[in-house]
Formats: C-alpha cells, sequence, structure tokens
C-alpha cells in the first residue's frame, strides 16, 4: 500500500497492527505547525485563558470532582480563596478539596463548606478557625490527613484522583513552565520549590496555572513543565508577597527552645550517625530549627560535613551549605526568602517532588536515604506515639507534614517537645490524636530530660558512653504529671470529625468532634 | 567536692514561669530574687511564690539562692523567715556594707532555725556588695560569719556610689573586683562577679569572663539562660588542660609509689603550686563533667 508520502510499503508490516500508515491529515499533531514566529506564537499562546472562568469550563470540571491546591505560599495564599471563590459563583456544588495543606487563611471557605460547595477535604494540616470549625463538626463528611508522602502515594496510585488542580505559580511563561521563582526577572513573589505542586501537575486530569507573572519563554529552570500544563490564567496576586516572603523562618531566642535544640545537637553527635558524608533534615517548629545552628558548631569542631540536607529547607541550613558543611539541599518546600534565593541562585540546591521527597512505595524516596531527621511534637506519648495534629483541647491546630515519613525512612528520628507547655505536659499515657506511630520515633529529647525508645537499645548504649544523661519515657512522664498535674479527659463525641492516615492510606487514627460548649 | 559556683541565674521572684524551669538550664546556682527586680506590690506575692516552689519542685543539685529584702525595710525580716523555713540553701544579702550587716541577718537566721527546729548553721549566706564602703569593707564582711560561702560585686549602685558610670572594659571595677577576690580568697570563701546585661553583646561578654576568671573569681552573676554556657564554656578546663592535670597527678602518684619526695614530668620538677592547680583542675573537670574518672578507656 502507498502511504500519503507515496511510498510503497508491504501489506505484510500492517496486518498485526503494529504500524500504521503516515498520514499527517488524520494523525493529530504530525501537520506542520504554523509559520508563526516563536513571538508571535508566545503571544497568542492558546494556553493562556482570558478568565478563570473560562479556564473552568474548558476544564470539564464538573460537581462532586476533586479539585487541588499546593501550600507553598503558606499564610499568604490568595489562590484557593480566589477560585473557591469563583466556583461558587459559577454554581459548582458537592466539590472535594484536596489541598497539600491549608492553613489559617483559609477560613473563608467555612461559608463554601456551609453551601455545599466544598463537601469534602483532604489535606495535611488544618489551622485556624477553619480547623476549629471542623473540629467543632462543620463538615459531615470526615477530613482525610495525609502525610506529604501518603499524599503523593495516594496522588500517584489514584487512591486520590484529582481532576481539576489549581496551581498558584510566582512564575509562567505562555506555554506553562512555571516556578516558585523566576531567574528573568525579580519582580515575581519566590515560593522557592514546588515540590508539592509537581505531584499535581504530574498526576491531574488538568492543570490550571494561575499566575501574576507571565515570563518570557522558556522559564527554566522550571518546577512545573510545560507539558503538564493545560491552562493558564493570569491574575493579579497570587498572594500576599510579604507573607509568600516570609523573611526568616521563626529564629529563636527562647532559651528553652535552645536548650533543647542543644541537647538535641548533643544526641545527634552521641549517636553513631554524625559522621563526615552524614545527611539530615529538620522538621519545622523553634527547637528543631535551632538543632541547625548548633549542629554547625559540632560539625566544625569535628570537621564533619554532610553530604546532603533535605526538607523544609531554610536560611539556616543556606547558611551551611554555603559556607561548605553541607554539600548539596534537595529542597521540596523552601520555608523562607533565604532558601528561595539559594534554589534559584545554587548550583547544589535541587528541587524534588514530593513522590521524590517521601512517596513510600516509590522506586525511591529520599527520606529513606536519610540519617538523622529533627521532629517536633505537641504531645509524645509513653509508647513514643507522636501527635501533631491535634492541640491539648482536642482542636486540630497543625499538620502532619513530613513527619510520618522522615521518622520512618530516617536511620535515627528525634523527636523534641519541651516537657510541658503551660498547664500542660507534653508526655502523655496516651496521645490525643496519633500521627506518627511510636516505633518509627528513636529518641524524645525534652528540656527536662531525653528518653531513647526501648526498640534501639544500642542508641542506649552509644548515650551511656558519650555520658548523656538519660530517663525512661514514664520518668519524664511522671516529673510532668508533678509539675502540671494530670489533664481532665477531653468531651469528645462520637462523630468523626477527621481520619488520620499513615503513609499507605491506612487508618492511623480518627478526630473527634470536640463538645462546642467547650 | 567542692560546689562550683561558676553561674547563678537570677529569677524574679514574681515570674511563676521563670521560677517553675529555672533549673533545666544548668547554672551552678539559681538566685530567686524578692528584692529589686519585684515591685513593692508585689512582695508579698513573690515571697509566697518562691516559698511555694521551694517547698514544691525538685532542683536536684542546684544551689537554691533567695536575695531578700535588706532587713531595715518592711519586708526583711519575713523574708527571711519563709525562705529559711522553706530550706533556701544560701540566703543573699543585698547591699551590705559592714559586718554588722550580716551579723544583724545572721542573728534573725538563726532565730528561726532555733525556732523550727532546722540544724542551727545549715542555711549558709551571701553577701552582695554594692557600694565604695562595702568594697572598703569587703574582707571584714567576709570573714564575719561562718555561714558565709561568698561574696559578690553589685556592679551598677558600685558604679553610682563612686559617681561614675559603666563602661565595656569595666575600668571602673578594676579595683572592687580585685579587692573582692583578694578578701574572698583571704577569708577561703567564693568570689561571684557582676552581671552583665547587654544580651546582644556575647562579644563583650565573653571578654568580661575572661578578665574576671584570670582575676580570680569564681563565677558570675548571669540574668539569662543564654549566658549560662558561654560563662562555663570559658570557666571549664579545656581538654588539653585535663590531659596535661591528669599527667601531672599520674606522675606525682609515681612518686608517691616509689617514696620519692620529689615529683618530675617530664625531666622537670613539679612544685606544690603547680599540683594543687592540677587537682583543682580535675575536680573542676569532673564537676562539669568534662572528665569521667570511671571511664576506661
Amino acid at each position: 500500500m502507498k502511504n500519503s508520502a507515496m511510498r510503497e510499503i508491504p501489506d505484510y508490516l500492517l496486518e498485526k497492527g503494529e504500524f500504521s500508515l503516515y498520514n499527517p491529515l488524520i494523525t493529530e499533531g504530525l501537520k506542520k505547525k504554523e509559520s508563526l514566529s516563536s513571538a508571535e506564537r508566545q503571544k497568542q499562546s492558546r494556553k493562556i485563558i482570558s478568565s478563570l472562568e473560562k479556564a473552568v469550563t474548558l476544564s470539564g470540571l464538573r460537581d462532586g470532582m476533586t479539585i487541588s491546591f499546593h501550600h507553598h505560599f503558606r499564610d499568604g495564599d490568595y489562590v484557593v480563596n480566589y477560585v473557591i471563590d469563583r466556583l461558587a459563583e459559577m454554581g459548582f456544588k458537592h466539590l472535594r478539596l484536596a489541598a497539600s495543606s491549608l492553613t489559617n487563611i483559609h477560613a473563608p471557605l467555612i461559608r463554601h463548606i456551609q453551601n455545599h460547595v466544598i463537601d469534602s477535604i483532604e489535606t495535611s494540616g488544618l489551622r485556624g478557625e477553619l480547623a476549629e470549625a471542623i473540629s467543632k463538626g462543620l463538615m459531615d463528611i470526615p477530613v482525610t490527613f495525609r502525610s506529604h508522602g501518603g499524599r503523593a502515594y495516594a496522588v500517584s496510585s489514584d487512591q486520590l484522583h484529582i481532576d481539576v488542580a489549581f496551581l498558584g505559580a510566582p512564575s509562567c511563561d505562555p506555554f506553562g513552565n512555571a516556578n516558585g521563582y523566576s531567574r528573568d526577572t525579580e519582580d515575581t513573589s519566590a515560593c522557592g520549590s514546588m515540590g508539592y505542586a509537581r505531584v499535581d501537575a504530574n498526576y491531574a486530569d488538568k492543570v490550571i496555572i494561575l499566575t501574576d507573572h507571565i515570563v518570557p519563554y522558556p522559564n527554566i529552570p522550571f518546577g512545573i513543565s510545560q507539558y503538564q500544563v493545560d491552562y493558564i490564567v493570569e491574575i493579579p496576586e497570587i498572594g500576599d508577597k510579604n507573607k509568600i516572603m516570609s523573611g526568616a523562618t521563626r529564629y529563636t531566642n527562647n532559651p528553652r527552645d535552645l536548650l533543647i535544640a542543644q541537647k538535641a545537637v548533643d544526641v545527634i553527635a552521641a549517636s553513631g550517625y554524625f559522621y563526615d558524608g552524614f545527611s539530615l533534615q529538620t522538621g519545622s517548629g523553634g527547637a528543631a530549627l535551632a538543632t541547625t545552628r548548633f549542629l554547625r558548631e559540632k560539625m566544625l569542631a569535628r570537621n564533619i560535613k554532610a553530604n546532603f540536607a533535605l526538607g523544609g529547607i531554610t536560611g539556616q541550613i543556606v547558611k551551611l551549605h554555603e559556607e561548605g558543611l553541607i554539600k548539596k539541599l534537595l529542597d521540596v518546600q523552601s520555608f523562607d526568602l533565604d532558601a528561595a534565593e539559594s534554589l534559584k541562585n545554587n548550583r547544589f540546591h535541587q528541587q524534588i517532588d514530593a513522590n521524590y521527597y517521601a512517596d513510600p512505595f516509590s522506586e525511591g524516596s529520599v527520606v529513606n536515604e536519610l540519617d538523622v531527621v529533627v521532629l517536633s511534637a505537641l504531645e509524645v506519648d509513653t509508647e513514643f506515639n507522636v501527635n501533631v495534629l491535634t492541640g491539648s483541647d482536642g482542636i486540630i491546630r497543625g499538620a502532619i507534614g513530613g513527619h510520618q515519613d522522615t521518622a520512618a525512612g530516617a536511620a535515627f528520628s528525634i523527636v523534641v517537645a519541651p516537657l510541658t507547655r503551660g498547664r500542660n505536659s507534653s508526655i502523655l499515657d496516651h496521645v490525643t490524636t496519633l500521627t506518627t506511630p511510636g516505633d518509627t520515633v528513636d529518641v524524645v529529647v525534652t528540656d527536662q530530660g531525653i528518653a531513647v525508645n526501648p526498640l534501639r537499645p544500642e542508641i542506649k548504649e552509644r548515650m551511656k558512653k558519650a555520658h548523656i544523661p538519660l530517663s525512661t519515657i514514664e520518668e519524664l512522664k511522671e516529673k510532668a504529671d508533678k509539675i502540671v498535674g494530670i489533664a481532665e479527659p477531653l468531651p469528645f463525641d462520637d462523630q468523626v470529625v477527621g481520619i488520620v492516615t499513615y503513609r499507605d492510606g491506612s487508618i492511623l487514627d480518627v478526630i473527634r468532634k470536640i463538645r462546642s460548649d467547650q | 567536692m567542692k560546689r562550683l559556683r561558676r553561674t547563678m541565674l537570677f529569677v524574679p521572684g514574681n515570674s511563676p514561669g521563670m521560677i517553675r524551669d529555672a533549673h533545666i538550664y544548668g547554672s551552678d546556682s539559681i538566685m530567686f530574687d524578692l528584692e529589686d527586680s519585684v515591685a513593692l506590690g508585689e512582695k508579698d506575692a513573690a515571697r509566697h511564690l518562691v516559698y511555694q516552689a521551694l517547698k514544691f519542685i525538685d532542683y536536684g543539685n542546684i544551689e537554691k539562692v533567695v536575695r531578700v529584702n535588706p532587713l531595715n525595710t518592711a519586708y526583711g525580716k519575713d523574708d527571711i523567715e519563709a525562705m529559711v523555713c522553706a530550706g533556701v540553701d544560701v540566703i543573699r544579702l543585698p547591699k551590705t556594707e559592714t559586718p554588722q550587716d550580716i551579723l544583724d541577718t545572721e542573728n534573725a537566721i538563726t532565730e528561726i532555725e532555733k525556732k523550727t527546729g532546722i540544724e542551727i548553721g545549715s542555711t549558709k549566706m551571701m553577701a552582695a556588695i554594692e557600694s565604695a564602703l562595702g568594697v572598703v569593707n569587703a574582707y571584714p564582711i567576709a570573714i564575719s560569719s561562718k555561714r558565709l560561702v561568698g561574696i559578690a560585686l553589685g556592679a551598677e549602685d558600685y558604679t553610682a556610689s563612686l559617681k561614675t558610670t559603666r563602661s565595656l572594659d569595666g575600668t571602673e571595677l578594676f579595683f572592687a573586683r580585685s579587692q573582692i577576690v583578694v578578701a574572698a580568697r583571704a577569708a577561703g570563701i567564693d568570689a561571684i562577679d557582676t552581671v552583665f546585661s547587654n544580651l546582644n553583646d556575647m562579644e563583650t561578654f565573653e571578654k568580661e569572663i575572661r578578665l574576671i576568671k584570670q582575676l580570680g573569681f569564681d563565677g558570675k552573676s548571669v540574668i539569662n539562660p543564654r549566658q549560662i554556657d558561654v560563662v562555663h564554656k570559658i570557666f571549664n578546663p579545656t581538654e588539653k588542660e585535663i590531659e596535661k592535670a591528669l599527667r601531672i597527678l599520674e606522675a606525682m602518684r609515681e612518686a608517691e609509689t616509689k617514696g620519692s619526695g620529689v615529683v618530675n614530668l617530664d625531666g622537670k620538677m613539679i612544685d606544690k603550686p603547680v599540683l594543687l592547680r592540677a587537682e583543682r583542675m580535675i575536680d573542676m573537670a569532673i564537676a562539669s563533667g568534662m572528665y569521667y574518672p570511671d571511664d576506661m578507656e
């Protein structure tokens, strides 16, 4: 047979259906492109849609579908509220909101939940008024909480199918190369890494980028690549620049946090995982972040350099990198402006997505290569279980983040917490909500004592050898109880308001409704 | 073993949060203040708070000191009574100018010890010297009572009484510091230096610690937990010093077993003061957690 280029092709090659005949007129995408110049094509990019409403219509969004967002803009985020306001106006109902996390700024969602624009929520965490309302029974369907790694796995395995992803980006070119900063201009907000957004861009059916800076093509390096992006909508502001670029991450001068940090570093130094070429991650929270400062001194004193730091990258980690003390940075989320700047400028500061970071079932996730992680906690119990989600009042006020993932993946996990907070003990018989299983937590460091998980007898031996005073976790609890007493049980109802999942999507615990007369 | 007094952490007597956690930062002593940091309207509340804390909170091995109001105020006597009853280790008397100030306070303490059946003399004392007259009387003050474990310089009031101001290098304090160290040493008690209040100027703070260590002080009062480690680091012996001290002591043991009266190290004779210093160094190293004699390595 002849193909449309009039070449004779033997029939037998076509019999099995393995090949077809060349014909650009019927095969989509093969026809020669228009002869427009690159500059003209950029101007006329068909991806740039004049309004969000039009882009939504084009995306095929329908009632009951799942929409997703990232939380790289933290408390400065305008995108979630902006998009859901428009969707409400357009009359959408019963949507599932799958955000990588939600923060204080998302209180306006309460109205959309009451009006059934949003029926259910998937997130890593909740804070502020929204969290309080949900804790008190705002939603009929419980919120599903997933860790960053757990979410990445759920999305990539289609346990959590995203129909349309709405991804805010500080910069995007006319064909969809988007990033958390831009090397073309200093004008953009800079959130640094787009690690969580990249998962959604990879797996969502439709991807809409919302940006306030359309930059010339090609916007490199890109966090999200053009072939994943369907539509681009320019909006006046993606967020509050000052809050997106929160200067430096909390640099604590609280002596108690510093004391805990110092102790944590002593523990790291004695753990057997502090060697030339080790790797580390510090979680959020004053004491966990402050460990970097003391670690620096220890590294200099012992002439030890780290191979890489993972995170959650902060300005303090960047400083160590620029000083040559940490060779490479793997960045799923830039915690502050210094980290964002470093991602833009430093060659060995690499942006990674959440699957790469912490997916428990991918062919490789960095948490599994991690030596040491320092994590915060709201509560720890005598089984070393950790709660990072609910406060001592039973109200949701936190996020799982990468807590489960790094605790499980790292060779050595440290949880830091003050022994008491106000009138409450941080060490309990049972955590209010179980978010990280105790068998993945190796050491608990408080301002008033250090306890090694009995599952790690070798660690205990190393601590003893280094003359680090140890307590049992029960002794720490007793000490705290003696100071603040034992709290009354919380007045929970039966209604489940939150489901806490583990990394694989299994249910670890539930959060019950707190009685609102409290 | 001799008690270390490298750091004495000032804790306002009216701050429950700070009182509760005062022991976690590892200072050698804690000084709860009922005097200058407590407003007149809160004197009795602070006294009650510190009393309860001393009774209730386990401060471990840390020395518990309370700075009481002077006896010539309306609060001094009640302060002393409450603190002695609560089992305080040391009563610190502010603005001490004469031995009589110490004796009056001592009498008040003794009276309460007698009344309550606490062992007479078990409550120790410390005197803060904060005026020109006090500095002149440093030695008579230092030997005025068996209860005294140390004398301390209070620089703010002292510089005011000298009609001068505080400088960064402490020129104006030079005489007082030397006088207080000499008086303390002559009396066989400790000498504690004044506070350094600019928390953000760690550089000058470190200079000052080196200075007072060199002058012979045992330690320094600190106003914030962040200052504690800085003082300890400078006061603690270095690993090299510990190593050398250990070698000197080893040489001494060898000489003893040989029955030789002369101690030699690397071909050099070791004098008695050097031996004493080495012993002090090792005591200090053990007390500060720098050296563990039981380690078999």
